[in-house]
């Protein structure tokens, strides 16, 4: 559930960014304060673990359908939440920049959705709540499945929110809020379960690392050998219930909206959208009140309206547009032809 | 197969970013800055522009030949990547079918317009930032973003992330590679052996990650990781950032296109 650059809008990207910087900025102030040096080269494995975690689906039983896993909860509850927050960061920075994961534009709203609600809502509000004081395994279970579908319900509104805000698609709350939120909560549950296995192996094996970030104290001496154990813990765990579940079925979200929109790339005749549409809408049960558009019928639409084109403009736009991208790309091969030479 | 696929991906794109070229050479600072700007600019255009965001193609054109990118591998990572803008976009030809077109007896509805907006405003923005990375590189990302402001933990985490990605996933290609050369159709691919093998690999990375830190201590680690590159904001990089940004904010404010297009057409629109 990525945000992409192309379906936000400048002010809205701009907005995310400022509050993830601060974010970031702060969470960063927390962990120098709170922790030594050693635990920085521990993030940077406990990202990268999280990271290559991520790059298996798994299948959502019984839907088809896939997601992979957040993280989220899982670093939060091994990390506490500031460095847990840092860590979510680093991974979809990277991300954003090597597989062009979202963009970024919105890599600050990619890093609010996913980080700030599991580290700093769903993790002390409702995991710390429930695996109390003395933890047992039905309250870390409880626990991480609660906090991860929160945390993912937020993040999933999140979405829905900065999408709708931006304007630049024509889906309206209710049916985006419709396609999102279930999806997402069958993604949650999955997550809840799967963190909830690592954290109570690690739990058996080393709880003060748990306590540790409980109670946000520093690492300390404690040996890299022990914090190892754990973790090789939580990556068989995460290992044999991700391999069971992986496959390559698409994520959960374009599942979902494949489901919703029916077949319409067999429907693409201009006159063949009218009558169409009444057919994908008999398919489309998730979407009660999928209306069609009609003029001024919402706000962005509004703001939003297209000036009266006559075809001539849009004929000068058309050859235009063609000739500006054929000229770009004879000015790159131009300019590749020119370095060729002169190496 | 996966965890293979993707790190000669990480891989390639790590190489390209180390390339010796007029735009590898300059400050890490103004080509993030460019970008940024570039980002903003495309998406600042309203939802039905299409025309408005050819000329945009200029910025990838240009810098794709000049630092020697090579075209289809940046294409093939651009159509692979998150399909989410593509597949949420596809709701407007549906939900918006007025018609705002008309080219002869074809009718194009503002929905499809606005489609072909999203997935040019796609290609645009994910194409600045492969394309950012690849004549960069990431530790001089990183570098720059420290120097912009950005919190030093944070870069260091992030510069320890990307370390540590490639001793992860070059020793899980290794294991995977290994597993299938000795396991036959159904054995050896099960749960169980996943488990121990990603079990092993996280422990040999944590193990290697100690190793490594501890040996950069002992070669004066101090937390900042210093780059080959110098960065020396010359003349080059205040034209490069200062035309640029020129050039992105006239096409944005101009309407390029239009203009060529009324000169071949004769001015008529």
């Amino acid at each position: 559930m990525h945000m992409a650059d192309a379906l936000l809008s400048p002010a809205v990207g701009a907005t995310m960014w400022a509050a993830t910087g601060g974010l970031i900025a702060y969470s960063s102030r927390k962990v120098k304060e709170e922790l030594d040096e050693r635990k920085i080269p521990l993030m940077g494995v406990v990202g990268a673990f999280v990271f290559a975690a991520q790059m298996i689906n798994f299948t959502i039983p019984g839907t088809g359908s896939s997601g992979h896993l957040g993280g989220g909860m899982m670093l939060a509850i091994l990390l506490g939440p500031y460095a847990a927050f840092l860590t979510i960061a680093s991974v979809l920075t990277v991300q954003a920049l090597f597989f062009a994961d979202g963009g970024l534009l919105a890599l600050g709203a990619n890093i609010f959705n996913l980080g700030l609600f599991p580290c700093f809502f769903a993790y002390p509000l409702i995991y710390k709540k429930i695996s109390g004081k003395g933890p047992s395994k039905g309250r870390i279970v409880t626990g991480a499945v609660a906090a991860a579908v929160v945390g993912l319900q937020l993040g999933a509104l999140g979405v829905v929110l900065e999408t709708l805000v931006s304007g630049i698609t024509e889906l309206r709350f209710i049916p985006f809020l419709v396609l999102m939120q279930p999806i997402h909560l069958a993604i949650g549950v999955v997550e809840g379960l799967v963190t909830a296995a690592v954290v109570v192996f690690v739990w058996r094996a080393r709880p003060e690392i748990l306590e540790m970030a409980r109670s946000n104290r520093p690492i300390g001496n404690l040996s890299i050998r022990k914090v190892l154990v754990g973790l090789v813990a939580a990556a068989a765990l995460t290992g044999g219930a991700l391999s069971w579940l992986a496959s390559s079925h698409p994520d959960g979200l374009e599942w979902s909206l494949f489901r919703a929109s029916g077949k319409e790339e067999l429907q693409t005749s201009d006159q063949g959208i009218h009558a169409s549409l009444g057919q994908v809408q008999e398919k489309t049960a998730l979407l009660p009140d999928y209306g069609f558009k009609k003029p001024n019928a919402s706000i962005e639409e509004q703001e939003e309206r297209w000036p009266a084109v006559d075809s001539g403009t849009s004929v000068a736009g058309l050859v235009g547009g063609a000739l500006t991208l054929a000229l770009t790309v004879l000015i790159g091969l131009v300019l590749k032809k020119r370095r060729g030479l002169s190496k | 197969m996966k965890i293979g696929s993707s790190l000669f991906d990480l891989g390639r794109l790590d190489r390209i970013s180390n390339q010796e070229t007029a735009i590898h050479g300059l400050d890490p600072r103004v080509k993030v800055l460019v970008t940024l700007v570039f980002i903003v600019a495309v998406v600042s255009f309203g939802k039905h522009e299409v025309s408005g965001l050819m000329p945009f193609f200029i910025y990838p054109a240009v810098l794709i030949a000049l630092a020697d990118i090579p075209l289809g591998y940046l294409f093939r990572k651009i159509l692979i990547v998150s399909p989410f803008a593509l597949m949420i976009g596809l709701f407007n030809p549906f939900l918006d079918r007025e018609i705002i077109i008309n080219l002869g007896p074809v009718a194009i509805s503002g929905g499809w317009v606005s489609y072909i907006s999203i997935m040019l405003r796609f290609a645009l923005t994910v194409g600045a930032a492969l394309i950012l990375i690849a004549c960069t590189g990431f530790n001089a990302i990183c570098h720059a973003l420290e120097r912009m402001g950005a919190p030093r933990v944070f870069v260091v985490q992030l510069l320890f992330v990307y370390r540590y990605l490639f001793v992860l996933t070059e020793e899980a290609s290794r294991m995977v590679r290994a597993r299938a050369l000795r396991s036959f159709p159904g054995k050896g691919t099960g749960m169980r052996v996943f488990g121990y093998l990603v079990g092993h690999l996280l422990l040999r990375t944590l193990d290697r990650a100690q190793r490594i830190h501890l040996a950069m201590l002992s070669r004066g680690f101090d937390g900042e990781i210093r780059i080959l590159r110098p960065m020396r904001f010359g003349i080059r990089d205040l034209a490069f950032l200062f035309g640029w940004s020129g050039l992105i904010v006239a096409m944005r404010l101009y309407d390029v296109t239009g203009l060529l297009g009324n000169l071949v057409t004769g001015g008529a629109g």
